[in-house]
């Protein structure tokens, strides 16, 4: 896993090797990323990565981790909108990537590849740190 | 049984060329990059054929010859253009077997599907918005007794769609033919997982259609979506997906003040009052048969009944008996006519599939059938097949509450209406919803209490033209499907006229 950084106490987000990897091609390629967590149909319930900015976040999105990353400048912030975190707070999440074939205007598409989530539960004990960090309400 | 030979295979009764370029202004151009992707079934895994890498440049062109064409076609009258609508259904008729042969090969779905559903729907829909235009009339409005407003429909000009790939055809005839009828031209981005399935249906059509008036742009989100969303000059936008890129269909939108319909999706409710366990009859066996409709389409449909809530005086008969049903479901080659269940679309929906059974279990859902990858043997191992899957948990498990997109169903129970419909609207999204009861009361008040914008009651997954289809909540903008859709496509024009013989006295 590569380190990250977090606004909150415990790590809410996390990437493997390989989307490590395919982030630094692709801000080699687009400049500096961003993380949009999509929910709905077809290409949804998957992260959206795009260049940084190109998504406007606002009011409603909860940014859950700045994601460091080994060689590349700035980090990659990882927003989901709040409604949908309220459903996935319980849960730490990985950034994965498989091969695929599309991915509403991610930027990984044209390479074959897809971003993908992987979950765990939160032990009760990092959940409690995060409820007193004031990062969740119990 | 019929097994399908391949599409491009000896004896099959449908060929894909080897490669597809854009569809602009009436004829094939290259790519303006020269660039093309690879795009292979989800039957094998292989690829079959390459499509243009379109970019923003390819976009241009599409519009520019979408505004070119519509100086004529926005001027058609509405016989003439409800005509070639009709003409279209009866070469998607003529040809329906090559059609559903190619669609069953790019998406995986089952063959019998394509053969039953998706493409006699099409033909369907091209009618009924031949018909809807045909009956639509403007208005008149008497102001005063000589004072008129006349109410007149408009194209909009030159519109972009956004198509999924679920249903390649089916969904792209549900945004083509209202808005041709309606009079616009049309920028249409297939989906990159099913691009060519779209061109395939053009070859039967494309000299019916005026050329310009429809272009087709492939590509991928990013290089050739994004440009066509944000195009300065589209004048309007539709769009089939997810949520995040439906919020930046909506930024883009905002940036260009254009209006925008979406379908985003949903975890569709399946609500089995007490009363449909009263009896083992063909009533019971049609609820079943609801019950294990998550599966149709493997799961991959917005509006699938991916949570089943059963009342818990009946769950345990009911479950008994709908495992059994699930079990009855056919997993095989899509293109066997007997297969019920195909290949997911793509190897990332695989993955995402497998990854949610996986959160499904460590929250603690119970795995009542499924919840592994399939491995058909031969060359289908390189295929995407998932067997269907039944969770039993609670709704606020993640398995309950995000759209997997696989053929899998979270179960859970209530204890009366009141819970039944708590739970039913205890969602982000509204798309779909079924009930199923023997008492029609019953079934009327949990309909209207059930926030979505379609109900399915004592039925599910049936979409005829002529019942609107669309979101409540964060599943999406409009209603496809119907009449209104010739709403979303069109202007209003008011003339205000004065018959008066003098002036009116201010000056």
């Amino acid at each position: 896993m590569t380190e990250s950084t977090n606004p909150a106490t415990i790590e809410r987000v996390a990437l493997t090797e390989a989307a490590a990897d395919l982030i630094r091609q692709l801000v080699a390629a687009h400049g500096p990323v961003m993380f949009h967590q999509s929910g709905g149909c077809c290409d949804g319930s998957a992260p959206m990565c795009y260049p940084k900015g190109m998504f406007r976040t606002g009011q409603q999105d909860v940014l859950l981790e700045e994601l460091a990353i080994d060689g590349v400048d700035e980090p990659a912030p990882f927003y989901m909108s709040a409604s949908q975190y309220a459903l996935w707070k319980h849960t730490h999440i990985t950034v994965d990537v498989v091969q695929g074939r599309g991915s509403g205007f991610s930027l990984e598409a044209p390479e074959g590849k897809r971003f993908l989530i992987r979950s765990r539960i939160f032990s009760d004990d990092e959940y409690r740190s995060l409820v007193d960090a004031g990062v969740l309400t119990a | 049984m019929t097994v399908y030979a391949r599409p491009g295979a000896e004896g099959s009764v449908v060929s894909y060329e080897s490669r597809y370029d854009h569809y602009i202004g009436g004829r094939y151009v290259p790519p303006a990059k020269g660039q093309y992707f690879e795009n292979p079934t989800p039957i094998t895994g292989q690829t079959f054929c390459e499509v243009a890498r379109g970019t923003s440049e390819d976009v241009d062109a599409a519009v520019d010859a979408g505004w070119k064409a519509f100086a004529t076609w926005g001027k058609t009258s509405p016989t003439e253009r409800a005509n070639i609508l009709n003409k279209i259904a009866d070469r998607i008729e003529e040809n329906l077997e090559a059609i559903a042969v190619a669609e069953c090969y790019e998406n995986g779905k089952a063959v019998r599907e394509c053969l039953a559903a998706d493409i006699p729907l099409a033909a369907d829909h091209f009618r009924y918005f031949a018909g809807a235009l045909r009956a639509q009339e403007g208005g008149i409005s008497e102001l005063d007794g000589d004072t008129v407003a006349y109410h007149y429909h408009e194209p909009l000009g030159v519109v972009g769609q956004i198509i999924p790939w679920n249903f390649p055809i089916l969904m792209a005839v549900w945004k083509l033919a209202p808005a041709l009828a309606a009079g616009n031209c049309v920028v249409l981005k297939p989906a990159e997982q099913t691009p060519a399935s779209i061109h395939l249906l053009l070859s039967f059509i494309e000299d019916l259609i005026p050329p310009g008036v429809l272009n087709i742009v492939n590509g991928f989100g990013i290089e050739a979506g994004a440009p066509l969303a944000s195009h300065p000059r589209i004048r309007k936008i539709a769009f089939t997906g997810e949520t995040t890129t439906g919020r930046l269909i909506m930024q883009y939108a905002s940036e260009n003040l254009i209006p925008v319909t979406l379908e985003l999706g949903g975890k569709s409710p399946n609500v089995f009052f007490e009363d449909v366990a009263r009896e083992k009859d063909a009533f019971y066996d049609k609820a079943l048969e609801g019950f294990a409709f998550f599966a149709l389409n493997q799961g991959e449909v917005c509006t699938c009944p991916s949570r089943a809530l059963i009342a818990s005086s009946i769950y345990d008969g009911f479950i008994a008996d709908g495992l059994d049903r699930v079990a009855k479901v056919k997993q095989g080659n899509p293109l066997d006519t007997d297969t019920m269940i195909g290949a997911q679309a793509s190897n990332d929906q695989l993955e995402k599939i497998l990854s949610y059974i996986d959160i499904g279990k460590q929250e603690g859902a119970e795995l009542l059938t499924g919840g592994e990858r399939v491995d058909l043997g031969g060359d289908l191992s390189g295929g995407y097949y998932v067997q269907p899957t039944v969770f039993k948990g609670q709704n606020r498990m993640r398995v309950f509450q995000e759209e997997i997109f696989g053929p899998v169903v979270s179960v859970t129970t209530f204890d009366g209406f009141d819970e039944a419909i708590e739970i039913a609207n205890d969602t982000l999204y509204g798309l779909g919803a079924g009930v199923w009861s023997r008492d029609g009361a019953q079934l009327y008040r949990a309909g209207r209490a059930i926030e979505a914008g379609r109900v399915w009651s004592n039925t599910y997954h049936q979409y005829p033209a002529h019942a609107a289809f669309g979101g409540y909540k964060q599943s999406g903008i409009g209603r496809e499907n119907h009449k209104m859709m010739l709403d979303h496509y069109q202007q209003t024009k008011n003339l205000l006229v004065s018959y008066a013989e003098g002036p009116m006295g201010f000056f």
